[in-house]
This record gives C-alpha cells, sequence and structure tokens, in this order.
C-alpha cells in the first residue's frame, strides 16, 4: 500500500525568508502609519502655535467669536460638536444596527421566497435566485447612503429636510415648548435638522459593518441556541448581538468619528450661531463647520485660532475614542460568547 | 399543513401537542413577531431619505442625464449645454489613485495590527492614531495635503487631491480590515499552522481570502466616502474646465476636475444650467459607486474563498 | 481587493484614451470650436474670490475658445485662499473681493500688481408678502443688521414706505454663515454709515454679527430667503435677480432712494477716484444716482513672470476681459467698468513684464 502523501511540512529556508520579510513590511507599513498620523498632528499643533500662546485654555471655556476684536473661542462649538454627533450617534446606531439585523437575517429574502412559494416558483432554476438576488439589492441599497456627496446631503437637508420637520417642530413649540428640548422655533438650520441628516450619512457605516460581524457569527451558535428552544429574537439578543458586538462596534467607532469630522453637510445644516442652548430646534455650531466655513477667507493669523480648533477636535476624538475602548472592554468581558 | 396526533402512545405519550403549535397567544412569540415588525419598520425608515435623495437628484438633474452630458466639457454661466466629462474622469482618476497605495497599505497595517500580540507597543499606538484619524475634519485633509504636496510640487494636482483623499480614507480601510482577520476563527489558523504554515502564508493563503467580504465592505465604504468628499479637493486638486489628456497622456500635475468639485460650484451658481447639471453630477456619481459596489460583490463571490 | 484599484484605473485610462479622440469637437454648438491645440498648451490658473467667479469663467472660456493654444481656469476657493496661494506662488494670478493688504503684498518678491477687472452690487433682498418696492433709509436697514429694529412694522421702516402693508411680525434676519469678501463690503458700509455698528460690530469678513440666522454661501442665504417669510438678508444682485427676489431700494448719502441697477452702481464707482495702486473703496458714495453698496473686484497679477509665453498669454487675457469682456458683465449681474477705470487698468497692465 502506497504511503500517504502529506501536505503538512516543515517550511522551506525561502519560504522562512519570505515570512521574515513579509513580516517585517507589515512592520513597517505599521510604523510608516504612526509616524504618518503623528506628522499630521505634529503640523496642525506647529500652526496652531501662535495662537496656542495668544489665547491659552481662555480658548476652550469662552463663547465669543469676534474676529474684529480678535476675540476668539470654541466652547460652542466643542458643545455643538458633542451634542450633534451623539444625538446623531444615538439615532444612527438605533435605526443602522435594525437594518444590519434586517439584513443579515434575510427578511426579505425570506418575504420574496414565501412570495414564489405561492405561486409554486421557488424552485424555478431562474426565479428561486430572485430572494438572494433581492437581498443583494437591498444591501446596495443601504451602502448606496453612503455614496451620496456630502454636498448633496447638505442641499437635501436645506430642501426637504427643513420645510418637513418645520411645521412638526414648531408644533412642539407651540405646545410642549417648556420641555428644553423644545423651547425655541425652527427657524430653517439647526439641531435637529442637522443630526436628522447626519445620522442618516452614518447609518451605512454601522449597517455595512454591523450586518459583515453578524453575518461572521458562526451559523453553529445560532443553531445551538434554536436547538435550545430560543426564538429568533431571543436568539439574536441573546446570542448573535453580543457575539457581534465586537464588530458591530467597530462599525461604530467609525461612524462616531465621522459624525465628529463631519464638514460640508452640517457646515449647511446646523445654523452656525456660536451659542450654547439645549433646544433642539436652535442653530448651533460645530469645531468642522466652522473650519470649512472660516478656512477659505483666514488671514495667516486666524489660520493659526481654526488649526487650534482642529487640534482639539483631534483631541475630542481620541478621548471619545479612549472612553469608548474603556467601555467595550467592560461590556467584552461579560458578553462575548466563545467562538 | 400536517395536523398533529391529539394523543400517541409510547415514549411521548406524555408531550401535550397542542402546546407544540406555534401561536401568537404565547408572549415569547408574540414579541417575536412584533420585534420582526419593528425591525421591519425601522429599516423601511432607514431607506426612505435614500429613495428621498436619490428622487430629488432624479427629478432636479435627471432630465439633463444624456450621454452628451458625460463626454463634454462644463459650460461657462449663462451657456447652454455642456457637461461634465472631465470631472468624472477627474474623480474616477483621483480616487482610483487614492485607493491604489491605500486599499495595500491599509491591509498590510490591518494584518500587522490583527497579528499583534496584546503587549505590542506599537500595535496599541497604531490603532490609537488610526481612531483618531476616523474624526479627522475632511477640510483639514486638504490643507494638510495643500502644506504637504501643492507646496512641494509647486502647483495643484490629481496627485495632490489623491493624498487628500486617502488620509479620509485610511482608517476606514485598516479598521475594517483588522476586525475582519480578527474575525476568522481561530481553528483555521491553528490549522494552518499545524501543516507547518508560517504566518506570512497563513496570512495569503488563510486570513485574507477568509476575511476578503469584511475588507471589501470597508473598501467600498472608504471609496463611496472619498468619491463624494469636497473640502480635501478644493485646495489641493483644485478645478479644471479641460480634460486631464491630452496627446494621448494623462496629466496627473496638473489641476483636476472632479464631480465633488463641480457640484460644489455648481451648485452655488445663481444660473438653472448649472444647477440642473450639479444635480445630474450628483446623480451619476451615486450611479458610479453603485456600480463599483456591485462589481466588487461579483468579484468577490467569483474569488474562491 | 487589489484588483479594483487597478480596474478603476484601467477603466480610466480607457476612457482617457476614449477623450483623446472625442477631445477637440463637441456636438453642441455652445461649446464651439474648441480646436485641437498645435504645439505647446499654455495653461494659466487662477484661484479666488467667488464674487467674479461666474464673470472670469465665461470670459475664460470664451478666451480658450478662440485661442486654441491657451487654457485658462479659475477656482473659486475664497479670496483669502486665493491670497494664499498667490503669494504661495502655487497659482498664475488671483483673485479677491478685498485686495491685498500691505503687509501681504509685501511676501511677494516679485511684486503684485492689482487690477479691478469688474465690480458688483450687494442687495438688500428680503421675502414679504405683499409689499413690493420696499424703501429702506440709512438708519432702518443699519438698525435691522444691528438688532435694534426687529419689526416690519416699526417707525423706521414704515416711514419711508407710506401705503404699504407692514405687518406686524418679527423680521428674520439672515445672514452669512461663512466668511467672505460679499460680508466685508457689506460690513464695510454699514460701519461707515452708522456708528454705533462700527464700534459694536465692525468691518471684517465674517463679524460677529448680533443678530440673525446664519447660511453657508450666497445660495444658502438665497435658499433661506426664498423659503422663510418674512426674512430678509444681503447677497450679491446676481443671486437676486435670477432668483427673483425682491430687493429693497437703500437710501444713499444725499438722501434718495435708489435700486441696484447698472446706472446706479456706475455712478457710485465714479464717484471714487482710483488712485495709483488701484485699490478704492466706494463705502458711502455721495451722488445723487449713486446705488451705496457697490465694490470692484481685483485680479492679482506679478509685475514680473519668468515664463513669457504665460506673460503674453495673460496681457492678452487681460486685455480681452478689459474690452470685449466686459460686454458680458451686465447680462451675468456685474457693474461694467466705467470708461475711464478700464482705460487705467489697461494702462497699468503694461506694468506687469515679462523676466529672463
Amino acid at each position: 500500500m502506497a504511503e500517504a502523501v502529506s501536505v503538512a511540512q516543515e517550511p522551506s529556508s525561502a519560504q522562512r525568508f519570505a515570512d521574515a520579510a513579509f513580516r517585517r513590511l507589515c512592520q513597517l507599513c505599521a510604523a510608516a502609519a504612526l509616524a504618518l498620523v503623528v506628522f499630521i498632528v505634529l503640523r496642525i499643533a506647529i500652526s496652531a502655535a501662535p495662537a496656542l500662546s495668544d489665547y491659552g485654555p481662555g480658548f476652550l471655556t469662552g463663547t465669543t467669536w469676534d474676529p474684529n476684536k480678535g476675540r476668539y473661542a470654541i466652547l460652542p462649538e466643542i458643545w455643538g460638536t458633542l451634542y450633534t454627533s451623539i444625538l446623531a450617534l444615538v439615532l444612527g446606531t438605533l435605526f443602522g444596527v435594525a437594518a444590519a439585523l434586517f439584513l443579515a437575517e434575510g427578511f426579505l429574502g425570506e418575504f420574496v421566497y414565501q412570495l414564489l412559494k405561492a405561486p409554486g416558483l421557488h424552485l424555478h432554476p431562474l426565479w428561486s435566485k430572485l430572494p438572494a438576488r433581492a437581498e443583494d439589492a437591498l444591501r446596495n441599497l443601504v451602502e448606496l447612503l453612503a455614496a451620496i456627496p456630502s454636498v448633496v446631503y447638505g442641499l437635501w437637508g436645506l430642501f426637504v429636510v427643513i420645510p418637513t420637520v418645520r411645521p412638526f417642530c414648531n408644533w412642539l413649540y407651540a405646545h410642549l415648548g417648556w420641555i428644553p428640548f423644545f423651547s425655541t422655533s425652527l427657524a430653517g438650520p439647526g439641531v435637529l435638522p442637522a443630526v436628522l441628516v447626519l445620522s442618516i450619512m452614518i447609518l451605512p457605516t454601522i449597517t455595512a459593518i454591523g450586518r459583515q460581524a453578524l453575518v461572521s457569527v458562526p451559523s453553529k451558535l445560532r443553531m445551538a441556541s434554536y436547538g435550545l428552544g430560543a426564538t429568533r429574537w431571543e436568539t439574536i439578543i441573546g446570542v448573535l448581538l453580543p457575539t457581534a458586538s465586537r464588530g458591530i462596534f467597530g462599525g461604530v467607532v467609525l461612524a462616531f468619528g465621522r459624525a465628529l469630522g463631519e464638514t460640508m453637510a452640517l457646515a449647511m445644516l446646523v445654523g452656525n450661531a456660536n451659542q450654547i442652548r439645549l433646544s433642539l430646534f436652535s442653530p448651533a455650531n460645530t469645531l468642522a463647520a466652522l473650519l470649512a466655513n472660516n478656512f477659505p477667507e483666514a488671514g495667516p493669523r486666524q489660520v493659526a485660532v481654526l488649526m487650534y480648533a482642529a487640534l482639539v477636535l483631534l483631541a475630542i476624538t481620541l478621548v471619545v475614542n479612549v472612553a469608548g475602548a474603556l467601555l467595550v472592554q467592560r461590556a467584552a468581558a461579560r458578553t462575548e460568547g466563545a467562538q | 399543513m400536517t395536523t398533529l396526533p391529539t394523543s400517541v402512545s409510547g415514549p411521548l405519550a406524555d408531550v401535550d401537542f397542542a402546546e407544540l403549535e406555534k401561536s401568537l397567544q404565547r408572549p415569547r412569540t408574540l414579541i417575536n413577531a412584533a420585534l420582526d415588525v419593528v425591525v421591519t419598520a425601522m429599516t423601511v425608515l432607514a431607506l426612505i431619505p435614500l429613495f428621498s435623495v436619490v428622487w430629488m437628484l432624479a427629478v432636479r438633474g435627471g432630465k439633463k442625464l444624456s450621454l452628451a452630458v458625460l463626454t463634454q466639457l462644463p459650460p461657462a454661466p449663462l451657456e447652454a449645454g455642456g457637461g461634465f466629462g472631465n470631472a468624472l474622469l477627474g474623480t474616477l482618476v483621483i480616487v482610483g489613485l487614492a485607493a491604489l497605495w491605500t486599499v495595500p497599505f491599509g491591509i498590510l497595517n490591518a494584518v500587522y495590527l490583527a497579528q499583534a500580540k496584546p503587549e505590542d507597543r506599537l500595535a496599541t499606538g497604531v490603532r490609537f492614531a488610526t481612531k483618531v484619524l476616523t474624526g479627522f475634519p475632511s477640510i483639514l485633509a486638504g490643507v494638510f495635503a495643500y502644506g504637504a504636496v501643492v507646496l512641494l510640487t509647486g502647483g495643484f494636482s490629481a496627485l495632490a487631491g489623491a493624498v487628500a483623499i486617502s488620509i479620509l480614507m485610511l482608517p476606514v480601510v485598516v479598521l475594517t480590515a483588522e476586525d475582519a482577520i480578527r474575525a476568522v476563527p481561530a481553528r483555521m489558523k491553528e490549522a494552518a499552522a499545524g501543516m507547518g504554515a508560517t504566518e506570512a502564508q497563513t496570512v495569503w493563503m488563510v486570513l485574507l481570502p477568509t476575511a476578503l467580504p469584511g475588507i471589501l465592505t470597508g473598501v467600498m465604504l472608504a471609496v463611496a466616502r472619498a468619491a463624494g468628499e469636497t473640502a480635501p479637493l478644493i485646495f489641493t486638486a483644485l478645478f479644471s474646465n479641460y480634460w486631464l489628456s491630452s496627446h494621448g497622456q494623462i496629466h496627473l500635475m496638473q489641476p483636476t476636475a472632479s464631480l465633488a468639485v463641480l457640484i460644489y460650484n455648481f451648485a452655488g451658481m445663481p444660473f438653472d444650467n448649472q444647477i440642473e447639471l450639479a444635480w445630474a453630477a450628483a446623480l451619476v456619481l451615486v450611479l458610479i459607486v453603485l456600480a463599483l459596489n456591485i462589481a466588487g460583490q461579483a468579484l468577490s463571490r467569483r474569488l474562491p474563498e | 481587493m487589489q484588483l479594483r484599484p487597478l480596474g478603476v484605473v484601467a477603466l480610466s485610462l480607457a476612457l482617457a484614451a476614449a477623450c483623446k479622440e472625442s477631445g477637440g469637437g463637441s456636438a453642441s454648438p455652445s461649446t464651439a470650436s474648441t480646436a485641437a491645440p498645435t504645439g505647446d498648451v499654455v495653461r494659466l490658473q487662477g484661484a479666488g474670490a467667488s464674487f467674479p467667479a461666474p464673470l472670469y469663467l465665461k470670459w475664460f472660456k470664451a478666451y480658450s475658445s478662440s485661442h486654441a493654444n491657451v487654457q485658462v481656469d479659475y477656482q473659486s476657493v475664497g479670496s483669502g485662499s486665493g491670497v494664499k496661494s498667490f503669494i504661495d506662488k502655487t497659482v498664475d494670478f488671483g483673485a479677491s473681493d478685498a485686495a491685498m493688504k500691505p503687509e501681504d503684498i509685501a511676501r511677494v518678491d516679485t511684486g503684485v500688481q492689482l487690477l479691478p477687472m469688474t465690480a458688483g452690487a450687494i442687495v438688500v433682498a428680503y421675502n414679504l408678502e405683499g409689499v413690493k418696492d420696499l424703501k429702506l433709509s440709512r438708519k432702518a436697514y443699519s438698525g435691522i443688521f444691528l438688532g435694534k429694529i426687529t419689526r416690519w412694522n416699526d417707525p423706521a421702516v414704515a416711514a419711508a414706505n407710506p401705503g404699504a402693508k407692514l405687518p406686524d411680525a418679527p423680521i428674520n434676519v439672515v445672514v452669512r454663515a461663512d466668511s467672505s469678501g460679499t460680508t466685508f463690503v457689506f460690513s464695510k458700509h454699514l460701519t461707515a454709515i452708522n456708528e454705533t455698528f462700527a464700534k459694536d460690530v465692525g468691518t471684517n469678513n465674517m463679524p460677529n454679527w448680533p443678530v440673525g440666522t446664519r447660511s453657508k454661501g450666497n445660495e444658502g442665504v438665497t435658499a433661506s430667503l426664498k423659503s422663510t417669510p418674512g426674512s430678509l438678508g444681503y447677497i450679491e444682485y446676481g443671486y437676486a435677480r435670477s432668483q427673483g427676489l425682491s430687493m429693497a431700494s437703500l437710501e444713499n448719502k444725499s438722501g434718495a432712494y435708489v435700486a441696484a441697477t447698472t446706472a446706479a452702481g456706475q455712478a457710485a464707482l465714479a464717484s471714487a477716484v482710483l488712485p495709483d495702486d488701484l485699490i478704492v473703496w466706494a463705502s458711502d458714495p455721495e451722488a445723487k444716482e449713486a446705488y451705496p453698496i457697490v465694490t470692484y473686484t481685483w485680479l492679482l497679477a506679478y509685475k514680473k513672470y519668468g515664463d513669457k509665453k504665460k506673460h503674453d498669454a495673460l496681457i492678452d487675457l487681460l486685455d480681452y476681459g478689459l474690452t470685449a469682456g466686459q460686454k458680458d458683465a451686465e447680462a451675468l449681474g456685474y457693474i461694467p467698468l466705467p470708461e475711464a477705470v478700464a482705460e487705467k487698468v489697461r494702462a497699468a497692465t503694461r506694468n506687469i513684464r515679462a523676466e529672463g
């Protein structure tokens, strides 16, 4: 009897060399990426240095932006950035995860399948592919939201969102104006239109990455859960979401970053008012919008101030990410299932 | 539908078959069905904006869409006709260039991050740095590229635009690819090691192919965003009313038109022809990304897992 | 994953190759004879203010169509960025609504020649049902933008409009969210006519407006005005005209209420004598027929160009703009330069020399 040939063998010296070279290459790329980010941040810091020395920490706590009097402060912008981004993140995550679940569980495919079953087409060579195609189409539609340019979202917000929500908001203001969130009327651009559009902009990120994470959960976990008698939703909430939570959270991190840094659409929709108000209908301002609106005309002195604001934005991104990572570490210890 | 027997002898004699039938009167079933409805409703709600935007684009720009518009140069104010052919080409070139270096670089980074030990400080640093980059405002990417490339080369160029765009693409590619590679089941890595594969071989033959759908998702998201960003391009690639090529060569070191900047320019002009072209350009941009998405999915289906 | 970028580049290369064939002739009658260039193409790149962009684009396109070897491009990046690019020498010429500050001029070693190429009016547009031909006195419109006059039926507004049905409603003021040359000129005018404004707010690209919702760009303000009843704001004349917004007649220094017309604009410009450096502001013209808010916009050129071909093309282009090009101004919403001014600017172009 011939001896079974084994594919398994020790790596040859050429393969060892290639391995070492590849590992070194990856390490170099990582170092280069780190160097790139450090370089970028340093350049911004250097541009910001004059403003840092002129204005110091008062820049972060003052509320006046008056170029004529040389007084600059960004507390309203910091507030606006956090307020709009967090609200948009909550809304975007809610709907994004829902859409991710809808896609991952294949509801549309199942529905189309049931539709095909009635006339008996579900085993037809051509028609039987329809459920899968429908799912693909739906996936592409959601990812299409990511393709719409920022400027178009801004214009859509101005021409469609604001006129649509204005009557509703003013009704809320008229009848429930004592609630701080509804305490002003919606004159046009403001926090709410900005949050609505921003949440739609970040939704495809959460959905696409969340769907990918949910689909990557090994089916044996799902089957085990069903085998124990769990319903679909008990499985989703008890098994799938916790297992996929790391991937979903990755999507949330990217989405939050996008929300913090979104420039064009917010510059057109947030109202650019340097004030701090809890009302959802009042205009506000964000750091990125401040940059977008002031940079084209900025003289050298103002550029330094704007770079200072940019540094603050990067710092906020860093802080938020660190806080998020800590949160996830705590939660993951409890919920992450075995693979 | 077969009906269950009401009674049976033998081991199943004690089972109450009526209780095994699905009924909405059970709280768990009801919650299940209710959540089905809720999640469907939320998905539909999430898609309404998409249809609203595409509807707006189609209504306002659809009538301008024609082959002529895709092959002609931008019109001057108060001039009829014209198109955005050069902007279309410019977007493809700039995004293509950016992807050309961002995707391989990002994936190699992701491989390093995914394979690194938890104590590895370089990996922690890179992960941090990449996360900081996620919140980078797009206009800042343009400003940075202006200082780094435009001033160095003495002029605006498609290359500078690509550099600015790649800063925005990189974190998306790196973070999604890292998560995708990490999600590959450990048993596959162990099996490869058990067969005598080196780490590099494991990465190339096992990890990357398995993680491909996830990596592709990240790349598509990055490309979609890159194609639609205006602010980074205004200070780097600027704009041009002429074709990128002359005498058969593509000039990468000239100011380059792009759909995003064209939309920004034309939407801000008080001339109807320009405004309509801006909407048409937006529609074309969305369709291009859709086409790339579909192509990407078809590709990943072809490649063996 | 590495296939897609290659595919994109391949696709674009294919498109480019296709373009090469179709590059010359375009079927549309409007993009007339863009004949294929013979020999080297001279490219001129400009960047700067968005205010003159439509006019410049029209000139440059017409010029390039009739001069096969010259391609001129212009992109609006804002006056400030335009000046910066001009100082950095990343462009061949710049454009600014606010001319250039002396300290910036000093930073350009090759010297700077400022050339006013056209002018425009800024209007106070409004959206008020049933009220056409609103007249605003100096006290009224400066008070509105100071936040002192807040209702349409305020006596200061009603006094100049007897017979108009002014409602007892708040005036929704709309101002610019982004810094701009338009704002610079408007605030400069308000500073000139109102002492409180000069003290509290002042002249700036982006002053600290005490009142008003902010919208981005001329087009943003226009959209806000069109969709908000009872609103009032300042925009460039071209936008108000093309979008059909009502414009207020403003009281000028002589006490006459003047609407923004070409004649009124030119009367205002005529009152401002152009000094040798060609920088002048007509912040508060005295002539009776003058419209009070007009401004020149400047093209920034270096005094020395190393490349003779570029130099010659630029001079020819400027000449075109100052002669035949002025005929395009009115249709696009600008004020054609008065004859005397155009002559003076043409003379100034002779200061631009080719070097080496």
